[in-house]
């Protein structure tokens, strides 16, 4: 009740409080086996591509560098299986333009063990050393943005940290890759938190958990009292009200400091560095042994798949062989959303591969989708929901009509549209069943295009 | 095998517009209840004829394509309903179809239809059956007349264009004065009279014209607000000003003017500031906003009530407020996230979990313990916490 909010301590202002359906929350992870083909996309990141560094016919390890970065803002590849490269070229990526992959043929006979990387010790390397082998082995946001955590772990040399904040708050529907990482990788993700704060030099580390998830909570705090005391500082799990987007990395220093990043800025400039806590558990696994990111978790879930969970995945696998696995008959999938559903992109055909940015592989039958999709579109009868749930405090009322009347710069200069991530809060609620997101996507973009139109000219 | 391409959000939260406008009219059956208990045969046919002439007027202006939405959404049925309750009981039928056809025609697809109204039409309705019907509009007939039921206040049935019989005859058959055809407003404005509190809130009591009961308004007004089908800031604001106001000029001379509670209880403005002002076409969307439409709201209608020649003052009031919705939602626009005075100077506000710098926290001191959560909830367990090392 929002009535009651105002008398309650809550974590953000306003947000929604979408149906969880978090069907994988109990099961244990498992290994997806390893498919005969995987199409591994140059450009799964923020950032340039990597060069191929691989020729085709040439045989890979699995683990085995196969893309080399040029430049800082971009991470190198692995090869996810051992095989022989068969095509380096345009294959389907997810938002439906081809792009250049490199597909790796699986040997059928191989053990597919990870052998190329060299276990070594790092217990006393420099932050420079640290944030070199974090940018060898790939790894990127496992979140969801794939924004490449060398450079997200790299402190501005006039800035300086205090606090590494873990985002384990997932507050996706359906999503439960997050909690079971937390829940049976507590072990690693405690060491990956710890060349964290090396590598950034924070004092203390806090994991910010959604209280739907006591157990992952319990898990980190079982894994650091076996661990004992820790000489990078003080590591707290802490639980904060479920919401969405508490995994806003604005939303959750908000529920955890009571303080507002201030519009344009990063975290670093109060002396923060957010990661996310699948991104670190992978982290806590892949260094100390030198390895590539060649794998990660995906929670493949949604009312279509018969056998919903969360599996490692390695990396390249095409979706068709992932729901065949899972068992979601195609003939049902009306949608397939790469991501969760309040934020996720709706895969444009079923050759797409599972790239580092996917958390998520949700199938939504026709039945489910039908609430959304052929309810009426009313004219805006300004209920004043969405401005009631947007995170940002925005109004998105008035930024739908002058998007239908295509006033982008107003909505630019007055009405705040850069402060919008898509969260998708506005739309989820709007009765009238506007496509607000979307109308202020395409506003974004033609904002971006006539800024970039106005500086090169 | 087909899959479809669909924008992000790919979840929908289930309420809908009809869904919203729908909860409405149920919550207005029990007032149409309560009013035609009141009023006997001659409010259920005003009822029943106002919002099938809305209806039919939304129809006409939907099928000819002027207008958005369609008849399915119930937003005409709530116009019709309030028009109605907004009427005097025994309202001429001809005039109260009139009445429905303009409040549709002039106040909703004449600008575009549901949601682009500026001005909310039953009140469009009622303000155009006030200038046209004057004499019509001031006749009240008292409640809980003897044989209400079966026959019909002669007023009701009044010829098309024909102007409706006097009722002093009428009331004076039933051993009624004059007095009782008008509303206590009226009475207070014009006799000087002042109704008691019981009267006001039930209106059980005696042969009082007073409109639907302001209690039963109130308690359906609260289910919308708790289920969020109307925003509870609106009436908030609106009895609040209003209250204020009276009591600030009842302060000052006690024998001019009635006290606050005559003020919010009497005449139409419950009915006002819960159904009418929330109309959601037609007030702001900007909580800010909101306050500052209520209160302005109640404002006027004590202006107009205490200082002008009308007897009821709210449906000017939110006729008002509505044209200058547009401007209070230019004014109050939400301060969006990081943009606040707070986050420019960089400070937290009250009541976080961890402070911003974990000064207290540093290894270096030994009794460093984590604040007070504000989550208590889930508090950490005390073997989960680690006493914090001692190194230097």
């Amino acid at each position: 009740m929002r009535l009651l909010s105002y008398f309650r301590g809550e974590a953000f202002q306003r947000g929604v409080h979408p149906p969880q359906c978090k069907l994988t929350a109990r099961t244990k992870i498992r290994r997806l086996p390893f498919p005969p083909r995987v199409i591994v996309p140059l450009s799964q990141h923020i950032g340039k591509p990597p060069r191929p560094i691989v020729r085709v016919g040439e045989e890979v390890v699995r683990g085995q560098p196969i893309a080399k970065a040029d430049d800082w803002l971009s991470v190198p590849h692995h090869a996810p299986v051992t095989g022989v490269v068969e095509f380096i070229g345009l294959r389907p990526g997810m938002r439906g333009p081809w792009v250049e992959s490199i597909v790796i043929r699986a040997h059928p006979g191989a053990t597919q063990e990870d052998l190329w990387g060299q276990p070594r010790d790092l217990s006393n390397a420099s932050a420079q050393d640290l944030l070199q082998a974090i940018w060898d082995t790939g790894m990127v946001g496992l979140g969801g943005a794939a924004f490449p955590t060398h450079a997200k772990l790299t402190v501005p040399s006039q800035a300086k940290v205090h606090t590494l904040v873990v985002n384990g708050c997932e507050c996706e529907p359906y999503l439960t890759c997050d909690h079971r990482v937390m829940v049976e990788q507590a072990d690693d993700l405690v060491e990956g938190i710890r060349y964290a704060m090396r590598a950034t030099g924070a004092q203390r580390a806090i994991v910010g958990i959604e209280d739907n998830k006591p157990d992952a909570a319990d898990a980190i705090r079982a894994a650091l009292a076996r661990r004992g005391p820790l000489p990078e500082g003080e590591i707290h799990a802490e639980l904060v009200p479920t919401k969405y987007p508490q995994g806003s990395e604005k939303m959750l220093i908000m529920a955890l400091f009571g303080v507002e990043i201030p519009a344009g800025g990063l975290p670093v400039s109060l002396g923060m560095v957010v990661n996310n806590v699948g991104t670190l558990a992978a982290l806590g696994q892949l260094l100390p042994r030198g390895r590539g990111l060649t794998e990660r978790v995906v929670t493949i879930t949604g009312p279509g798949v018969a056998r919903p969970g969360d599996y490692i995945v390695p990396l390249g696998t095409p979706l068709r062989f992932i729901l065949d696995y899972a068992g979601a008959p195609e003939a049902q999938a009306k949608e397939v959303i790469l991501g969760g559903p309040m934020m996720g992109q709706a895969a444009a055909s079923l050759d797409v591969p599972v790239t580092k940015g996917i958390s998520g592989v949700v199938v939504l039958r026709g039945e489910d989708i039908a609430l959304g999709a052929d309810r009426k579109i009313y004219p805006c009868i300004k209920c004043a929901e969405c401005v009631e749930s947007c995170p940002m405090g925005l109004n998105p009322s008035m930024l739908g009509m002058l998007a239908a009347k295509r006033e982008y710069d107003l909505m630019g200069e007055q009405y705040h549209l850069g402060e919008c991530f898509e969260c998708g809060c506005c739309s989820y609620v709007c009765p009238s069943n506007i496509p607000l997101v979307q109308q202020f996507r395409v506003a974004k973009q033609i904002l971006r295009e006539k800024a970039a139109a106005a500086k090169s000219s | 095998m087909t899959i479809e391409i669909r924008s992000a959000p790919h979840i929908k939260a289930p309420r809908s517009v009809p869904t919203i406008m729908r909860h409405v009219v149920w919550s207005l059956v029990p007032v149409c209840a309560f009013f035609v208990y009141q009023y006997g045969l001659s409010a259920l046919a005003s009822l029943l004829v106002v919002t099938a002439s809305c209806l039919a007027t939304e129809r006409l202006f939907v099928r000819t394509g002027t207008q958005a939405g369609d008849i399915g959404d119930f937003s005409a049925v709530i116009t019709g309903l309030l028009l109605a309750l907004s009427l005097p009981p025994a309202f001429p039928l001809w005039m109260g179809a009139v009445a429905g056809f303009v409040a549709i025609a002039l106040g909703k697809a004449l600008t575009g239809g549901i949601g682009f109204n500026v001005f909310n039409p039953a009140l469009v309705g009622r303000a155009f059956a006030q200038a046209a019907f004057p004499q019509a509009i001031a006749t009240y007939s008292p409640s809980f007349l003897p044989g209400r039921f079966t026959e019909f206040v002669p007023s009701s049935l009044a010829w098309p264009l024909m102007q409706p019989a006097d009722l002093m005859p009428w009331l004076k058959e039933r051993q009624l004065d004059a007095l009782a055809a008008a509303t206590p407003l009226a009475k207070w404005k014009f006799e000087g009279v002042l109704a008691g509190a019981e009267e006001l809130l039930t209106s059980l009591s005696g042969h009082m014209a007073v409109g639907p009961s302001p209690l039963l308004i109130l308690l359906c007004g609260s289910y919308l607000a708790f289920r969020r089908f109307l925003d509870w800031r609106i009436p908030a604001a609106i009895l609040g000003s209003a209250g204020l106001t009276a009591w600030l000029l009842f302060a000052l001379s006690p024998e001019r003017f009635p006290n606050p509670f005559f003020m919010l209880f009497s005449g139409g403005l419950i009915l006002g500031a819960v159904y009418m002002a929330t109309d959601m076409a037609t007030s702001p969307v900007t909580p800010k906003g909101m306050w500052l439409y209520g209160a302005l709201i109640g404002l006027l209608t004590v202006i107009i009530r205490y200082y002008s020649g009308l007897p009821e003052g709210v449906m000017y009031a939110i006729l008002l407020a509505n044209a200058a919705t547009p401007l209070i939602e230019k004014v109050t626009q939400p301060t969006p996230f990081g943009k606040s005075a707070l986050a420019r100077l960089g400070q937290a506000k009250r009541g976080a979990s961890y402070p911003l710098h974990p000064g207290y926290i540093s290894r270096e001191e030994a009794h460093a313990v984590t604040p007070k959560k504000r989550f208590l909830r889930n508090k950490p367990k005390p073997e989960g916490r680690r006493k914090p090392e001692k190194s230097s």
